[in-house]
């Protein structure tokens, strides 16, 4: 299942390290983002929650990016 | 600009003129040192908190080599050596450089944006009762009727119901001219209507329209990335932590040997060298610029009618070597018109003509068509069909029918009872050789082009008399042999896929100037020949080898698209198979768009190299001299922000590639 997320991030070089985390999570398949649209294309392992997923995504790159936000 | 931008914008100045002032007292009156540096943390705080703030969040969370640690380090260390002035300094030019870059992105993205503006905002609905309310374009479903006004932007696919009036396709297609659009003729959403108001019953839903699925795709294009692009994230991800670990190497290892070899080891100055190492090297410039290129060369082609699904396809575009085409529908209209009328000695050609039209004039196949269409042409009339019975369709063979020939002088229009009286009755035989030997009418010349129509009649008792013959054939588009012209000088090699006889695709071949045909093909053959060629470039994984591009009309042409290094698929627009199939699309029909896609592609890319050679260049000249201890703080700044808006208005020139 895949899902596009509206996302906002200053710099380019922190888009790369968000896409890495939202790739990272558990139960996301692969996830792309583009700085240029501002939009995060996820998709999901068969049989996840996407919500609780994007949730925790979301925390993960909060981590890394405190600058950062996934609107979900 | 944000709110954000302002308020960062708000922070710039006063730290500013804080800076300024502060630097003007301490010129004039002498203060101790811890005066001095309580007055510069002001504005430092004011300015650079969010970067400190941010550094400590990161370094908590496991994330120490950033953009914000570095600032932070190279400030603080400049404030704690004394020089509160520069770190002050050094923050604050840190900040602007990053304004400025963050509203540089914003107005490229802007600029993209602006130019796929083809969503429209409202559509009217006209009610049961005659009223029209505006709605918002996803509410209304299929089968509503809407209005659209002069100057107005078509919101959603339908067909024309009531009214006439021309259409600005430009935003869809880059076609200039406007189109006339009559009731009954399908209308796509994203035209503007220049005249008269229309009527519009729609056909598909919002999501479903021509512009909603333009928009999405080219969105999503961004998100299929070039080599390029990931060379660059690679990139980032390595070269961040080795300058980090030279900037601790420059710190360290040259005081220590100066240290053994009995020199004064001057921590400060090495302190200080290895800060400035550490501002150049952020790879924002880099990380930036590429995916801004590539972005800004889809959004160009975009507005041009071509439809470039993903950064990778823009890529491997530039690098095309080889383009095969598909003969019907991309070289030519795909509709059959006739173009040689060869009448025998004796016949004229226009009595050849209008027996056929009557002999073809009760069938509705593409070639009886032509036939019939070159007829009202000639002789500006249509087939008068009370003339014409005992139609017999011979399968496999053609068709006859009789004919009830008038005297000269004779108006048609007579009664149908009249008519037996006067008309000689004449039979006639149309359809292709196999039927001329079964009435036995001798044929002198066979003709091989296009699609032969043998025609020949028979007087009552009389013996099967031979007419002549009518070739049929696929018209070539008037930019065909521009564009194959076009792509020649480039250097590229042209390849024509036909089923046509050999005869036939050779002289099409010469007349349009193509490299290469391959004739007598059946349509599974495509594959097998795209296959061939592919071999023929060499080695499937090797990345440099040329690519290949293939260009159909999208129609039972999928395999071969999707089997070739890029599928273009032309005059797609409205067609969701190709769309779907292809992954460059042009939107309308014209050859010579491919010839301008390339071109956008090897200036997108051209632009991508020069980005990426500048500001590493540059970055590691200022390493080089940040090593060495000839680069200050300054020159810091300017490696790292002052590139980057260089590299991000350099990504910008791709939006205005002309033809």
């Amino acid at each position: 299942m895949k899902k596009t997320y509206k996302v906002e991030v200053d710099c380019a070089a922190c888009a790369e390290k968000m896409q890495e985390a939202i790739k990272n999570t558990e139960g996301v398949k692969d996830a792309t983002l583009s700085f240029m649209t501002l939009k995060c294309k996820v998709e999901f392992e068969d049989g996840v929650d996407p919500d609780t997923v994007i949730q925790e995504a979301r925390k993960n790159c909060k981590k890394i990016e405190d600058d950062m936000e996934i609107f979900i | 600009m944000s709110k954000k931008q302002k308020n960062n914008l708000c922070r710039c100045i006063i730290s500013l003129v804080l800076v300024v002032a502060l630097s003007v007292t301490f010129h004039f009156i002498e203060m101790p040192w811890f005066v001095e540096l309580a007055a510069f943390l002001i504005p430092y705080f004011v300015v650079g908190y969010d970067v400190l703030f941010k550094a400590a969040k990161n370094i908590r969370n496991g994330q120490v080599f950033d953009e914000c640690f570095l600032m932070a380090v190279a400030t603080i260390g400049a404030i704690a050596t004394g020089e509160y002035r520069e770190g002050v300094a050094v923050m604050l030019f840190y900040q602007i450089g990053e304004l400025f870059q963050s509203i540089a992105v914003g107005k490229s993205r802007k600029n993209i944006a602006d130019l796929m503006d083809i969503c429209p905002e409202i559509a009217n609905v006209m009610h049961e009762d005659g009223t029209v309310t505006e709605e918002d374009p996803d509410d209304v479903e299929v089968g509503s009727i809407i209005v659209v006004n002069p100057g107005e932007r078509v919101p959603i696919d339908g067909v024309i119901i009531e009214g006439d009036t021309s259409l600005d396709t430009s935003a869809l297609t880059g076609e200039s001219v406007p189109r006339a659009a009559h009731p009954g003729d399908e209308i796509i959403s994203g035209c503007i209507t220049l005249s008269g108001m229309i009527k519009v019953k729609t056909t598909k839903e919002f999501e479903d329209s021509t512009v909603s699925k333009i928009l999405e795709l080219v969105e999503n294009s961004s998100m299929r990335k070039a080599k390029a692009e990931n060379f660059i994230s690679k990139f980032a991800k390595y070269y961040t932590p080795i300058v980090c670990y030279s900037a601790l190497a420059l710190f360290v290892i040259p005081p220590v040997i100066r240290l053994l070899l009995g020199m004064p080891a001057d921590w400060i100055d090495w302190l200080m060298r290895a800060l400035t190492f550490l501002v150049i090297s952020c790879p924002c410039a880099v990380v930036i610029s590429v995916p801004l290129s590539f972005f800004g060369g889809i959004g160009c082609a975009s507005s041009k009618g071509i439809l470039v699904k993903g950064s990778n396809y823009l890529e491997a575009l530039a690098s095309t070597g080889t383009i095969v085409f598909d003969k019907t529908g991309t070289l030519t209209k795909g509709v059959f018109e006739v173009q040689e009328i060869y009448a025998e000695d004796g016949v004229s050609r226009d009595l050849l003509l209008e027996r056929a039209a009557n002999a073809e004039s009760a069938s509705s196949h593409p070639i009886a068509e032509s036939i019939l269409r070159a007829y009202k042409a000639t002789f500006n009339k249509d087939i008068n069909h009370i003339l014409i019975h005992e139609v017999e369709e011979i399968a496999g063979h053609g068709v006859s029918v009789c004919y009830k020939e008038l005297p000269d002088g004779v108006i048609e229009t007579i009664a149908a009872e009249d008519i037996d009286g006067m008309a000689t009755h004449v039979k006639i035989y149309a359809g292709n050789l196999r039927l001329m030997k079964l009435v036995g009418a001798d044929v002198p010349d066979v003709h091989d082009e296009g699609t032969v129509v043998y025609i020949a009649e028979s007087y009552e008792q009389k013996a099967t008399k031979y007419l002549g013959c009518i070739v049929i054939a696929d018209q070539l588009k008037e930019t065909t042999k521009d564009a194959m012209t076009g792509l020649s000088k480039q250097g590229i090699k042209t390849v024509m896929l036909t089923g046509d006889a050999e005869k036939a695709a050779k002289r099409i071949a010469e007349k349009i100037g193509i490299s290469e045909y391959k004739s007598e093909l059946l349509p599974g053959d495509k594959v097998d020949e795209v296959e061939k060629l592919l071999a023929s470039l060499g080695d499937q994984d090797d990345e440099k080898r040329a690519r290949l591009a293939f260009v159909g009309d999208g129609i039972n042409d999928a395999p071969v698209l999707a089997r070739a290094d890029i599928g273009i698929a032309m005059g797609a627009m409205g067609s969701d198979a190709a769309i779907e199939a292809a992954d460059v699309v042009l939107m309308d029909d014209d050859p010579a768009k491919i010839s301008l896609a390339m071109k956008i592609s090897r200036k997108t890319l051209k632009i991508v190299k020069q980005n990426i050679t500048f500001a590493i260049a540059v970055k590691v000249l200022c390493l080089l001299l940040g090593a060495l201890g000839f680069a200050n703080m300054w020159l810091a700044i300017f490696a790292d922000v002052g590139v980057m808006v260089i590299a991000v208005l350099n990504a910008t020139r791709t939006l205005r590639i002309k033809n």
